[in-house]
């Protein structure tokens, strides 16, 4: 791995508050602050807020993957679907995506998101990426 | 399941789509990402995302990330579906898929048209479309499932 960050936070993920961790392997988590940025029904959070945090992370999980590979390449989402679990409480909420695939044109990637407790996601989403080589 | 209505539209009487439209944009995330009533019809809804330089994605490239373009089809669908209903009924958000079929241009606002096409006991169903200024050139279209809150919830 190079020096450089797998994945850097575009303006969208800053201003909706959201911070890169990481866990104990490295894998990389995407954690999104509450506040009226992403208040939908007073007190609870907006199922697009949710969305936009769950893509981040994946888009996250990828890049990280691909560092990991010493692959460089462009990635486009070409369709997400979410499911939203339970009511997202004013609170942080954090997500961390899994690659289950990542080939030369496609990777297949599965995001969750959890508030208190990790085993209690109250989102998920898959995605899949089109990939094709960095513009030079 | 996610909750994004706010209290004030929880009027009785008939559902005034224009009037909630107006509200979007007001207040949290809607208020936030600026988001503007468009129009609507008896079983559909449509809202505008100005462009701004802080909603871009990963890349640098200057095209809007697609976070907002989620929150902008959440809002809408959910708007056709009361819209269809002539009331407030509080729901909550099942299932969202969304399918890009291309990239946003830099600078311009996306535009997103959402139709209710099934009213079900407590579940709805809709469909929608974003495009940055030519409908018949959509950037993205979108299913969406929503839920009548419960009792209990």
């Amino acid at each position: 791995m190079s020096d450089r960050p797998a994945f850097i936070l575009p303006p969208f993920a800053l201003a909706m508050g959201m911070a890169l961790s990481t866990d104990d392997d490295g894998n990389p988590i995407v954690t999104m602050q509450f506040g009226s940025h992403s208040e939908g029904r007073p007190g609870f959070l907006h199922g697009g807020a949710i969305g936009g945090l769950l893509e981040m992370a994946g888009f996250a999980a990828l890049a990280t993957d691909h560092a990991r590979r010493g692959v460089e390449q462009r990635m486009k989402p070409i369709n997400i679907s979410i499911e939203y679990l339970r009511a997202g409480l004013p609170r942080p909420i954090h997500a961390m995506g899994q690659v289950l695939r990542a080939g030369r044109r496609v990777a297949n990637v599965r995001v969750e998101a959890w508030q208190a407790d990790r085993a209690t996601p109250i989102a998920s989403c898959w995605m899949n990426f089109h990939l094709s080589a960095p513009k030079a | 399941m996610a909750d994004d209505q706010p209290p004030t539209w929880r009027n009785e009487g008939p559902f005034d789509p224009a009037r909630a439209g107006q509200l979007l944009g007001r207040m949290g995330h809607g208020g936030f990402l600026g988001m503007r009533y468009g129009n609507h019809g008896p079983d559909w809804f449509e809202a505008e995302l100005p462009w701004r330089e802080d909603l871009v994605g990963a890349g640098n490239t200057g095209v809007l990330a697609s976070g907002p373009i989620i929150s902008l089809f959440d809002n809408c669908t959910a708007m056709a579906i009361w819209t269809r209903r002539g009331r407030f009924v509080p729901h909550v958000t099942l299932d969202l898929r969304i399918d890009y079929v291309r990239a946003a241009v830099p600078g311009r606002s996306v535009i997103a048209r959402a139709e209710c096409y099934q009213l079900r006991g407590d579940l709805a169903f809709a469909r929608a479309l974003a495009h940055d200024g030519d409908i018949a050139d959509p950037l993205a279209h979108a299913a969406a499932i929503f839920m009548v809150l419960g009792e209990s919830e």
